[in-house]
């Protein structure tokens, strides 16, 4: 079944548009939905989608590249300097255990050759990017022990598959020089250099790309945000991205590995989140394809002919990287649930395996059936893993580790001023910290095991999970809670925790945490009284020491902060409250709103900073003074 | 030599012509610490062990403010109602202040003429003062008459500098003796025979 472009992509649409919003009604991870909606459109099943999956899947493949770039986005080179000991430590453990224990299994019960076990042992070591990341994003579980972990040991293994790419053609038995043709796409450029040129070429390309994300990609990135023209902005990020990742490829290194590369160089530069937003859409919709052409490609003929065969060697890998996994963590010191968590999150083979696989059957190291009934593990483990996940958060994780919620006697205090302190970040831990200073011991909410468990220690009441769960709240006891106190970073759990509770307990004070005004204004429209946006005070207080260093008064500069941020809060809620009906309104208001803050500006600039205030002002009397005695001259 | 602390306070002193003029010289003042109370607490959270410390180590306080109302700025209260403490400044064992001077330094835009019984404003500064000398006297300092620069706004520019150099004599004069036979003859300290 081809047909043409558009009728695939109405059925891969289809399929994402109904399985996904299952897979999230069920409460599983949208990775889940993706690889179901790919099964049920693939060969095997509706057969909506033939041999042309296996393109898709190379293509999709660039939607990982676009994400590794968006991570590095978000990692600054010195936070990447300060990781690189886990990722050296916990990756290499975790990639030489898994290859060794794996390859011993390979090699002696399944009476596989030598090159073939070695083979199968490398890619059963990588686990999938794609999917772990982003789960992590889903569950907003980046800044955890787990979260970390997870990433440097991904990392680690996105350098490592370039030894790996180097290392098979060792394996073959034709003396490691291949005819050209069976090369493929991913020609690589320097294959018939000797390798001290190969290992400099690779230098010097890493080298360009630190280069010329300073002193190429952000000059032009200025120029073309110059010309105001917002597409060529997209086109420019894909150039970028694109660029890094033909240079990668033309030296034989992983495109993901570049652009995570090119994303950390970009990190500092001004166009962060302008990137970021331009990119994020493309990236969820290349992986969400990049998942359906692994669901899609799993071959369930394969599968038919060799079921226990197929079954028995899912099991053992996975159980192999999770026991690995589960080592590394225990070397490591994380905590016994991050570590369960750690043990799940990677168990799967990752996408690597599609090339690694290809390649290794190219130089006629892996038989096609070899090929295929790993090919298809691999797929079954990254559908499976999401499962494990959901199983191992279910019903192992509550009962280990840190617990949803510790019984402890309350205090009379407590009990009579209940208080509810969702989220003990840096911003939570201040407020928390400031009520206790005052008898008042709020009810914590947190994500963070170990923050959790530090916090139980220091004696606070603590339940652990997820704040956007109405069971947690219940058993924290908002029924009967004086206020909630939202002190939570990402705007998106804020939102759901506010909706959510303003719905089953819309009598309860809510005191919300907003990142700005339009979160604040968001927040606004759902009714909520007080925000408190915390980029306004800190900033208003660090321009006045500003100005006081430039000379002005502090304490004029006191009364005037406290007028601006009062005249800033009232104008966001004379926007809020004129709220339009319909959404083309809302934008010509947002732009009047705009309008309206450089009207105000420009009065400030006019009118001066002392104007507005008149007290205290003897110029005024002296003034009016004068004015009377002329007049009375003239009479 | 006494050592004189000035407790400066006006909530803005950058548009006040005349006290911009008489503190500016101060600095050059040996012996004369000068303490800008709105610059140092915008926000009222008065550091009180600090200027207990302050008070310490001088001889003579000034209050020096304009007058608001027949009154000081609220943050001069503020640090009066906060720094004098019971047992510390006053009371059985109050006795940190005892043996010091204390005296008003302030503005007013009205004329010294508009302040007696037959003028607008009904009293003499030195009665609108009682409470500043009273707090004193219970603080077993010794107060001394004001110093004033008075009818502001309509003071020349050669006036108002004859009044600082008046209000920087008056200080020497303050740091050398403060015999008591030549102030008590004074209603204010302007008066004295020495700085005119």
């Amino acid at each position: 079944m081809t047909g043409s472009i558009l009728f695939q992509a109405i059925v891969f649409l289809t399929g994402a548009l109904i399985c996904v919003p299952l897979a999230k009604r069920l409460g599983l991870s949208s990775v889940l939905g993706y690889l179901l909606a790919g099964i049920l459109i693939g060969p095997y099943l509706l057969g909506f989608v033939g041999e042309e999956g296996e393109d898709i899947l190379h293509f999709a493949e660039f939607g990982v590249v676009m994400m590794l770039f968006l991570i590095g986005l978000e990692i600054e080179p010195k936070n990447f300097w300060s990781m690189r000991k886990t990722i050296l430590g916990m990756g290499g453990a975790q990639v030489l255990g898994t290859m060794i224990v794996s390859f011993l299994l390979f090699y002696y019960p399944m009476d596989l050759s030598y090159e073939v076990s070695l083979t199968f042992s490398m890619v059963v070591s990588l686990s999938s990017t794609a999917i772990t990341l982003q789960t992590l994003k889903e569950k907003s579980l980046f800044d955890t022990t787990y979260g970390a972990s997870s990433f440097s040991i991904l990392l680690f293994q996105d350098i490592i598959v370039i030894f790996m790419l180097g290392l098979i053609p060792l394996l073959s038995s034709e003396d490691g020089t291949l005819p050209d043709e069976n090369q493929g796409e991913a020609a690589n450029l320097l294959a018939n250099l000797p390798l001290g040129l190969q290992t400099l070429a690779i230098i010097l390309s890493v080298v360009l790309i630190v280069v010329a994300g300073r002193y190429l990609f952000v000059p032009m990135l200025r120029k073309v945000a110059a010309t105001g023209v917002r597409e060529l902005s997209t086109a420019a990020a894909f150039m970028i991205v694109c660029g890094i990742s033909l240079l990668m490829e033309l030296v034989g290194l992983s495109p993901a590995l570049g652009a995570f590369l090119g994303g950390v160089v970009l990190a500092t530069s001004e166009f962060k989140h302008e990137l970021e937003s331009t990119l994020e859409p493309f990236k969820d919709l290349l992986l969400g394809l990049f998942f359906m052409a692994v669901g899609a490609s799993i071959n369930f003929i394969v599968i038919k002919e060799n079921p226990l065969g197929i079954g028995g060697m899912l099991l053992a890998i996975i159980f192999i990287k999770a026991v690995v996994l589960y080592g590394v963590g225990a070397l490591f010191k994380l905590k016994m649930d991050q570590r369960l968590l750690l043990t799940v999150g990677l168990a799967q083979i990752g996408e690597f395996a599609f090339v690694l696989l290809s390649f290794a059957f190219e130089l006629n190291i892996l038989s096609k059936n070899q090929m295929d009934i790993l090919l298809v593990v691999t797929a079954l483990t990254m559908a499976l893993t999401p499962i494990l996940a959901l199983l191992n958060e279910r019903l192992i994780l509550p009962k280990v580790g840190t617990k949803e919620s510790e019984k402890r006697p309350i205090d009379h205090i407590a009990k009579q001023h209940k208080v509810i302190l969702v989220g003990f970040g840096h911003f939570g831990s201040t407020i928390g910290r400031f009520l206790r200073s005052h008898g008042i011991e709020a009810t914590i909410l947190d994500f963070d095991s170990n923050r959790v468990d530090f916090l139980r220690k220091m004696g606070f009441e603590v339940y652990y999970g997820d704040a956007t769960r109405m069971d947690l709240l219940e058993s924290a006891g908002i029924a009967d809670a004086h206020m909630l106190i939202s002190a939570l970073d990402h705007p998106d759990t804020t939102r759901k925790l506010v909706k959510m509770v303003r719905k089953k307990y819309p009598d309860l004070e809510l005191l919300v945490r907003a990142k700005n005004r339009y979160e604040a204004f968001e927040l606004l429209e759902l009714g909520v009284e007080h925000i408190y946006r915390e980029s306004l005070d800190t900033s208003v207080k660090m321009a006045s020491d500003a100005l006081s260093k430039l000379g002005f008064r502090k304490y004029t500069l006191y009364r005037q902060a406290q007028n601006f941020i009062k005249l800033d809060e009232e104008g966001l809620r004379e926007i809020a409250k004129n709220r339009p009906e319909d959404e083309k309104e809302y934008i010509f208001k947002a732009r009047e709103a705009i309008a309206q803050q450089e009207k105000v500006l420009e009065q400030d600039w006019k009118r001066g900073i002392y104007q507005n205030d008149n007290h205290w002002d003897s110029e005024q009397m002296r003034l009016a003074r004068e004015a009377g005695r002329n007049s009375s001259n003239v009479s | 030599m006494n050592s004189i602390l000035i407790l400066f306070a006006h909530p803005k002193f950058e548009q006040s012509r005349t006290n911009k003029r008489l503190v500016q010289q101060l600095d050059q003042l040996e012996g004369v610490t000068f303490h800008d109370l709105y610059e140092s607490y915008p926000d009222f959270h008065i550091n009180i062990s600090y200027e207990k410390a302050l008070l310490a180590r001088h001889d003579i306080v000034v209050w020096h403010h304009p007058l608001y109302w027949y009154s000081c700025p609220p943050l001069m209260k503020q640090w009066i109602d906060l720094v004098l403490e019971y047992n510390w400044a006053y009371g059985p064992e109050g006795k940190a202040l005892q043996q010091k001077k204390c005296l008003n330094v302030i503005t007013t835009g009205g004329l010294r003429e508009l302040y007696c019984s037959e003028g607008s404003n009904h009293y003499s500064v030195n009665e609108f003062l009682r409470p500043f000398e009273q707090t004193a006297r219970l603080c077993n300092m010794e107060y001394l008459p004001p110093f004033t620069v008075m009818g502001t706004h309509q003071l020349s520019d050669a006036e108002l500098a004859n009044k600082c150099k008046q209000y920087v004599q008056m200080l020497r004069f303050l740091q050398k003796d403060c015999s008591p036979q030549v102030i008590e003859d004074c209603v204010m300290l302007n008066d004295i025979p020495q700085i005119n």
